[in-house]
């Protein structure tokens, strides 16, 4: 393992993350237009959109059923731990090369990321 | 409007802003939140967290890119994404308690620096610097190709550029942007890295930044999927068409025009602001 070899694997791992994410968007957004095309929508004023697209479990349970804006938030969802994933590869890609150093300024990056995402979720 | 004639306008409208980010290296969310909220009327918050995920597809779309060239940094990037994540928790956490009209007004006054920024394009700072002590214990220094060679740079002012980055980290979870043109002037002016190590790095940093002040966004319910959809697919659609033609255009006469029209959205973004519009 060295540097060069680390960042195209990381490269490939953010291009695989954001087709895939794309893909699961793209297939709710089609089933949403299906549904929905007719609807009026506004939204000159905030209103937050309840737990089927605010929370961890909520996006899941509406995803399964099939629930367009649930199908939507779980595209969006691999969207964000796409570069979350790119910094556990990264920490263990050093740990590999036995730069102790950048291994541990990895995790620390690893643990702000997943300290704010567990405590928004 | 119906949902449909919403979803068509709005990735439209992203896909032109994710095209103009890519050409111009300011991205699309510097674009993206003022059209919707001045030209379609959509609050403020759907807006930042509908840019905040467009803003992470652009950066790890082009990333595989950047990383062939050779040019990006990933000791640089990973060192600095300490204050980008944390300063993009704490930038998340102040969106939810300033007020929309506040909100606005502090769009604006970034939009101002990136149109000057854009207008005046910056170029290489040349020639090139030693390390200095704690960048050189840290190791930030490598080499990056200039005239099909391998030539050696050095980083310096390290603290100043961590300090800045927290507060680039800041502006993107306070406004749901990327915030690039702050984090190459972090690197390239303070830092002394060279311009194009700087401006691929800092594309590598802004999806992990950005992800830092996802989740407060996605519990408070700016990620609307509604908007959020037609947003991320049109901005990701138009930067990967952008890269594609960046090679062949005339970026300086690009940004130049594009200086203007971002001007132009910051004095309507501040004045909507101030008079409680938006």
């Amino acid at each position: 393992m060295d540097d060069r070899r680390l960042e195209s694997i990381i490269g490939e791992l953010l291009r695989a993350g954001v087709l895939l994410s794309a893909a699961v968007v793209t297939a709710g957004g089609v089933l949403y237009l299906v549904r929905h095309h007719a609807d009026q929508v506004n939204y000159r004023t905030f209103v937050a959109g309840g737990p089927g697209i605010q929370t961890l479990p909520g996006i899941v349970q509406s995803a399964a059923h099939l629930n367009s804006a649930g199908l939507i938030q779980l595209g969006l969802l691999l969207l964000i731990a796409t570069p979350v994933a790119r910094v556990a590869v990264a920490a263990v890609g050093f740990a590999l090369e036995r730069d102790r150093l950048y291994a541990v300024v990895s995790l620390i990056v690893l643990l702000i990321l997943a300290a704010s995402l567990i405590h928004a979720t | 409007m119906t949902a449909f004639e919403f979803t068509i306008v709005v990735w439209a409208l992203s896909a032109l802003a994710g095209f103009l980010g890519a050409l111009t290296g300011l991205g699309g969310g510097v674009v993206v939140v003022p059209a919707l909220t001045l030209a379609l009327g959509v609050d403020m918050k759907y807006a930042i967290g509908a840019s905040l995920v467009s803003v992470i597809a652009t950066s790890s779309g082009a990333a595989a890119a950047y990383v062939k060239e050779g040019f990006s940094n990933i000791r640089i990037g990973m060192f600095l994404e300490i204050a980008t994540t944390l300063g993009a928790v704490v930038g998340a956490l102040l969106a939810g308690r300033i007020g929309t009209h506040a909100l606005a007004i502090v769009f604006g006054l970034m939009l101002l620096q990136a149109a000057y920024q854009s207008i005046k394009a910056m170029s290489d700072l040349g020639p090139r610097v030693e390390s200095d002590t704690l960048a050189k214990r840290l190791r930030l220094g490598s080499t990056y190709p200039v005239d099909g060679q391998r030539e050696e740079y050095g980083v310096r002012n390290v603290p100043a550029g961590f300090g800045m980055m927290f507060g680039a980290g800041g502006l993107s979870g306070l406004l749901g942007i990327g915030s690039g043109a702050v984090k190459v002037l972090a690197m390239d002016r303070i830092m002394r890295i060279p311009f194009k190590v700087s401006t691929t790095t800092s594309n590598f940093m802004i999806g992990v930044t950005a992800a830092a002040s996802a989740g407060v966004y996605l519990s408070r319910g700016y990620i609307d999927p509604r908007v959020a959809m037609p947003v991320m697919l049109g901005v990701l659609a138009g930067a990967l068409l952008g890269s594609k033609v960046l090679v062949q255009a005339r970026v300086r006469t690009l940004r130049l025009v594009f200086g203007v029209v971002i001007l132009a959205l910051a004095i309507e973004m501040i004045v909507n602001g101030i008079m409680g519009r938006i």
